[in-house]
């Protein structure tokens, strides 16, 4: 039954002289090479990374970063909503009342063997200090390397503060 | 019941009483109306107007709280009318508040923040600049942000009406009002906690909690408030292992709910430098850390050494009276099963002369919850405000109904109600006092005078205010009879006991001791007293008590919970037969460099939120609790360290799972133990009152205990005494004292510099110095003669 269905069982041999003639002239092997030659010889798609990569859009959720007001203060005020928020409970923060009066944190860490990228906590921020960035390279080689503390992720942040502007920025008309 | 009022909210019929309020009736019936200023345990101040509803026939919206029902009352709190009236309220009190949720600790429990989820609006149509208030200084305890105030003045109407004690207020009209302290004074009420609680936005918050973490993200655990005979239910709230702060849990038969600083405060002791969290030992003059096994071994072999050399009765044991019953029962056990009765827990009592006589245990025949509807009280040597706050709290609410309540103190003390009558006057004459009241007592009863006092008694004179406490017990129909702390300090405390006892009789009213600790009660029915077993039972041999074991050469100790030089009634002594004894074991949760000096072994042991256990309070309710976090470190719950010494010493019958099971033992035992608080009267013999100068010695609020001790944020506060000598000026002009010198203080051969204050408080010839803090430990007993030079 299901050989009748099937439209390559009964192909060539079987249609008599049309059939002869396309298999001697491998009509079959000509239809298929048209189409490599068409994309031979026509635009390529392929990117060579790490040469060459894709755009990405300024929602993009990669690594996370902590940002800086201008003049060098840290934005977060340990509100813990990006704690409380985490669907994977990779964020672990702890506060305290730092000498000049201000809520700070004393520990931001985020694990990114737990974190799911959601991005819950970049959209729970309300002085945007935590972002994810668009920055996707990066891996860890011994355990702990993807444990990002605050230092590293501060770190982070001033490093491309630039982009992460900028991809707020260009955001910005959405939010 | 007929006189009930029929009223209907959203269209629920129900009956109520007459005089409740419409938002009493709708809190009863489980329905929810949204306020700020209104609370159950504060007077209707009505001023928030959050709680508009709509009442059938009334032209405009009512205040819930300020409106009483009325029969055939039509209520309506989810109708337009009273949701426009909600929803304007709230754009009004979001004016002037701020945007600063995210760095405010009150976000996730705040009634603003909950309220305007519900009922405000997502755009402010306020355009203009916001108001700002400069913060207040309240002292080490509350943090302020007086920008949030919503002018709810719940705080205020606290201060007034349970605090008693009016620091706080609202001067201002319209949009200048502000809450505010009188001349920026620290806010100075032992119960000052509780406004954190009750302010419904972040503009009084937690000082030592500040900025900590989030209320979303703490477990909370029950347990009992460790530092006074209350035993006030509280919630310890707890985040990856540590205590994070304490809040009252209610329950309207003990604490309401309410709590004193110190219970709310005490957990900033449990990080401590001091906290210890390795079994250590001595060897020769190091300090090694070792193991469990090896520390007990040690204590085996130590114990062991003393008892074959010297014998079991050269072995004492001290134990905290803020101990669980279980540690007590145990330590007990253990003491026993070695052959000593040498176990105390009364470390600050000093007359012991009738404790074959004491009651079962010292308890009041009163429930807490009831000590509010006495009609007339006496309180002997007791400063009950800031000894135990919510018993003090009970008797505010007495006297705010009319009751007489009078006080015999050797300081005048200032208490936060009114008293009927205050007597002060020297310790070593609030006997001689009482004597009065009880001659007094027996010609207004017409009974005679309890044969068993003795003959003194019908001897003395009666003056005007022993007449008049006399006739208020006398007159009054529930009266109540309290022996404080104080009191049982004193150097003839049997002799108070008996006359307390001999009032109580003759006035027909409740007798209670307010007791030192969470757990005297416990302590006495787990035993740990020398002359009675377990639950009461009889010894063939009396051991050495508290005072008997420090000057009696004892060559071991085992200490639970106790820092002698500040928890003993004469430090200097203690100190010095802790130095002397050859074998000292300190369980303690603390150590301490004066405690690496005597002890030969320190075995860490948990704190209050680490261990389970139970407090017996002092109506003789027993309440147990369940540890909040794991021990730090390699600490251990003392329950289970002297368990397992049990094993090792080879006593009988150690084999326990569990807390409860040592409960249900001791349990078991005390089921037929009596819980009336009267006690047999002795003779008592009544000295002339002399001129010599006294020391008056009680602990300060907050020296009672270890962790008290270290608790920070308390020891900041005014009520933190230091080491200090307070004498009145005809005292001061007879011993040429000044306050800008410092006094040279002598008691028992030793001599420390103190500063000196001038306080009228202090009785004639008398010099108040606190004991358990540091600077008197080198003085002697609390309550005695003293030799005080100008320096």
């Amino acid at each position: 039954m299901s050989s009748n269905l099937n439209p390559n069982v009964n192909s060539g041999k079987s249609e008599g002289l049309k059939g002869f003639i396309k298999s001697l002239f491998l009509f079959e092997l000509m239809k298929g090479l048209s189409i490599t030659g068409k994309f031979f010889f026509g635009k390529k798609f392929t990117l060579h990374y790490p040469d060459e990569k894709a755009p990405i859009s300024p929602r993009f959720r990669g690594l996370h970063a902590l940002r800086r007001y201008p003049n060098g203060e840290e934005r977060c005020i340990a509100c813990k909503l990006c704690e409380v928020v985490c669907p994977a409970l990779a964020i672990t923060i702890e506060s305290e009342l730092r000498d000049d009066g201000t809520r700070r944190t004393t520990r931001y860490d985020i694990d990114l063997t737990k974190c799911i990228f959601c991005g819950f906590c970049e959209e729970s921020c309300p002085v945007d200090s935590i972002v994810e960035t668009g920055i996707y390279e990066y891996h860890g080689e011994v355990a702990g390397d993807l444990y990002m503390t605050k230092e590293k992720l501060l770190a982070v942040g001033d490093k491309y503060e630039k982009d992460i502007a900028a991809a707020r920025a260009a955001d910005s008309a959405y939010r | 019941m007929s006189d009930e009022l029929n009223i209907e909210i959203n269209g629920v019929a129900m009956q109520v009483a007459p005089g409740t309020m419409v938002i009493e009736a709708a809190d009863d019936a489980g329905i929810t109306i949204p306020r700020f200023c209104y609370h159950k345990k504060l007077s209707v101040a009505a001023n928030c107007r959050m709680c508009l509803v709509e009442v059938e026939k009334a032209p405009k919206p009512l205040p819930a709280c300020a409106t009483p029902v009325t029969d055939g009352m039509k209520i309506f709190t989810k109708s337009p009318l009273a949701i426009e009236a909600q929803k304007s309220v709230m754009e009004f009190l979001l004016i002037n508040h701020p945007l600063d949720c995210p760095i405010c600790d009150q976000g996730g429990e705040c009634d603003l923040q909950d309220v305007a989820m519900g009922y405000g609006q997502d755009v402010s149509r306020f355009g203009e600049k916001k108001r700002v208030v400069k913060d207040k200084f309240l002292g080490s305890l509350i943090s302020t942000d007086m920008t949030r105030c919503i002018h709810c003045t719940r705080c205020v109407r606290f201060g007034q009406e349970v605090a008693g004690i009016m620091e706080m207020g609202m001067p201002g009209r319209g949009e200048h009002s502000e809450i505010s302290t009188y001349m920026e004074r620290a806010v100075g009420s032992e119960m000052s906690g509780n406004v954190i609680d009750l302010c419904p936005v972040g503009a009084l918050t937690s000082k030592p909690y500040r900025y900590s973490g989030r209320p979303w993200e703490n477990s909370i655990h029950d347990s009992i408030a460790p530092h006074d005979c209350v035993g006030s239910n509280v919630h310890v709230e707890t985040r990856r292992n540590k205590v994070m702060r304490v809040l009252p849990k209610e329950n309207e038969a003990i604490n309401e709910l309410w709590l004193s600083d110190r219970d709310r405060f005490s957990y900033t002791s449990l990080t401590s430098n001091d906290r210890l969290t390795q079994p250590m030992i001595k060897q020769g003059k190091e300090w090694k850390k070792t193991d469990w096994q090896n520390a007990l071994h040690y204590v085996v072999e130590g114990l062991n050494r003393v008892k074959d050399t010297n014998g079991t009765d050269h072995i004492g044991a001290l134990v905290s009276p803020s101990s669980t019953t279980e540690e007590i029962y145990l330590l007990q056990k253990v003491m026993r099963g070695l052959g000593s009765n040498n176990i105390d827990h009364r470390l600050q009592q000093l007359d012991f002369s009738d404790q074959d006589k004491m009651p079962a245990y010292p308890c009041i025949d009163l429930p807490i919850s009831e000590i509010e509807n006495i009609d007339a009280g006496l309180l002997i040597g007791s400063f009950t405000r800031k000894d135990q706050p919510i018993i003090a709290h009970r008797l505010r609410k007495a006297a705010k109904k009319g009751a007489r309540i009078s006080a015999l103190n050797s300081i005048d003390y200032d208490f936060n109600l009114e008293l009927a009558q205050s007597v002060v006057t020297r310790p070593d004459d609030v006997s001689v006092q009482l004597a009065g009241i009880v001659k007094a007592l027996a010609d207004l009863s017409g009974k005679s005078i309890p044969q068993m006092l003795g003959k003194d008694i019908a001897s003395v004179d009666v003056s005007g205010s022993q007449r008049a406490i006399a006739e208020d017990l006398n007159g009054s129909e529930k009266t109540c009879v309290l022996i404080g702390l104080q009191a049982m300090a004193y150097t003839d405390s049997s002799s108070i006991r008996s006359l307390a006892n001999a009032i109580a009789e003759l006035s027909g009213s409740h007798l209670g001791y307010l007791t030192a600790g969470a757990n005297s009660a416990g302590a006495w029915l787990a035993g740990a007293v020398p002359h009675q077993g377990p639950g009461t039972s009889e010894l063939n041999t009396s051991g050495k008590n508290a005072l008997q074991m420090i000057t009696d050469d004892m060559k071991a100790f085992v200490l639970l919970n106790v820092e002698p030089e500040y928890d003993c009634a004469n430090p200097n002594e203690a100190l010095s037969a802790m130095n002397s004894a050859d074998f000292v074991v300190c369980m303690s949760p603390f150590a301490t460099d004066t405690m690496r000096e005597y002890a030969d072994v320190l075995l860490p042991i948990a704190s209050y939120t680490e261990t389970s256990g139970t407090f017996v309070n002092v109506e003789g309710k027993w309440q147990s609790f369940q540890g909040s976090i794991k021990p730090e470190g390699e600490t251990r719950p003392a329950w289970k360290v002297l368990r397992v010494l049990g094993n090792f010493l080879k006593l009988d019958d150690f084999d326990y799972l569990t807390s409860e099971d040592v409960r249900d033992e001791l349990d078991a035992l005390t089921s037929n133990v009596s819980t009336n608080p009267r006690s047999e009267m002795s003779t008592v013999t009544l000295n002339g009152s002399s001129t010599e100068l006294t020391r008056i010695g009680h602990l300060p609020l907050y020296a009672v205990d270890s962790y008290v001790r270290r608790a920070g944020p308390l020891q900041e506060t005014d009520d933190a005494l230091g080491a200090m000598i307070a004498v009145n000026k005809n005292t001061a002009l007879k011993l040429g004292l000044d306050s800008s010198h410092m006094a040279v203080v002598m008691q028992s051969n030793n001599r420390v510099n103190l500063p000196i204050y001038i306080e009228d408080a202090v009785p004639d010839d008398c010099a108040f110095i606190p004991t358990g803090v540091a600077g008197s430990v080198e003085l002697g007993i609390s309550y005695g003669p003293i030799e005080v030079d100008a320096g």
